[in-house]
């Protein structure tokens, strides 16, 4: 069951959206962009959260939870569902995704001639692209009742690992 | 095109001009940062628009304003504005929109009734023209989110730089 409805608009305006955003925090030298982007992303998922979950039972159990965001909230959120999901049992996930549609268009700028690459300047690039992503997660993983950890790792693209790390409740 | 649904875009949208409002705490400084985002949007957005709009060259002023209220924003924003109030020498309109999707969710509270929320597209307009040479100002002097009947944009043209090579069959 897909959970899009109503109005739709194009999706470069999400690419160029989020390509700026993460572009303008760059260039700011007084507030750090890493926490600006995650409060924004942070937002966002909560609300989405709020709106998915609207005309449906309680979500449970965290591995319930997690499955949620694997499929419809993937589906919706990022056009496709989670391609695997495994787990330790002991609160930890990881969600791949073998082609994560946000970074689809990344590309590196090519090196000029007798600069040796860094060991994955791709997964160096994308880290400032995932931010959001992962923030937009963990707020729908909070807004679900699940405290989490989220990061990402993108050094296989197109495929991007998303590990979920619950705070074990005490 | 490809469609996503509009309301991750537009939350994502929101929940930027609230973190810019928190971080520079001054809302001209914000309607200020949010054209200057939109600029560096159109000028990337200009490129998929050509490539993917399959309009041919603009005849006139008037013909560049019609294909952005109504290719412009109907591929983009999915919506569509109309073209209104020239001026006698053509260089002058405002586009008018009645449904406008950036502002879905929104209420502006009152004491942030300076705050231009939808001024990004001040700014993409502005950058995406500038790449095909056209030279506008552009801003809202009606809004819907501070108690207009509708959202107007208006659109100025300074000056336009022509090609001059090869195009010697214009003459």
């Amino acid at each position: 069951m897909s959970l899009v409805k109503g109005r739709t608009c194009s999706e470069s305006c999400m690419e160029l959206l989020s390509l700026e955003l993460v572009h303008y925090y760059a260039r700011q030298n007084n507030i750090p962009a890493p926490a600006a982007v995650e409060a924004i992303g942070f937002r966002v998922g909560r609300q989405l959260a709020e709106r998915y979950t609207a005309n449906r039972a309680r979500l449970g159990e965290p591995l319930e939870v997690i499955k949620f965001i694997c499929k419809e909230f993937w589906a919706a959120a990022f056009r496709k569902q989670v391609d695997n999901l495994r787990t330790n049992h002991r609160g930890t996930f990881v969600l791949k995704d073998a082609a994560f549609r946000w970074l689809s268009k990344l590309s590196v700028d090519p090196l000029p001639p007798g600069v040796p690459a860094g060991p994955s300047p791709v997964a160096e690039l994308a880290r400032d692209y995932l931010i959001l992503p992962c923030a937009l997660i963990r707020g729908a993983l909070v807004h679900l009742g699940v405290e989490a950890t989220v990061t990402a790792d993108a050094s296989n693209l197109p495929a991007c690992d998303f590990t979920i790390n619950i705070k074990s409740r005490n | 095109m490809d469609a996503i649904n509009a309301e991750i875009f537009t939350l994502t949208y929101g929940s930027m001009v609230r973190q810019l409002i928190a971080d520079l705490e001054d809302v001209n400084e914000v309607n200020k940062q949010l054209d200057t985002m939109g600029y560096n949007i159109g000028i990337r957005l200009i490129d998929e628009f050509l490539a993917k709009s399959k309009t041919g060259k603009c005849i006139d002023f008037r013909d560049t304003a019609d294909k952005i209220a109504k290719v412009g924003f109907k591929m983009f924003l999915n919506t569509s504005a109309a073209v209104a109030n020239w001026n006698a020498d053509s260089t002058e309109c405002s586009l008018i929109l009645e449904d406008n999707p950036l502002t879905d969710f929104v209420e502006l509270p009152e004491n942030y009734a300076g705050l231009s929320y939808c001024n990004v597209l001040c700014g993409v307009i502005r950058g995406a023209l500038e790449m095909v040479n056209i030279n506008v100002s552009c801003s809202f002097v009606k809004d819907v989110l501070r108690g207009d009947d509708v959202s107007e944009l208006r659109l100025k043209l300074l000056s336009q730089m022509h090609e001059t090579y090869p195009y010697k069959d214009d003459d």
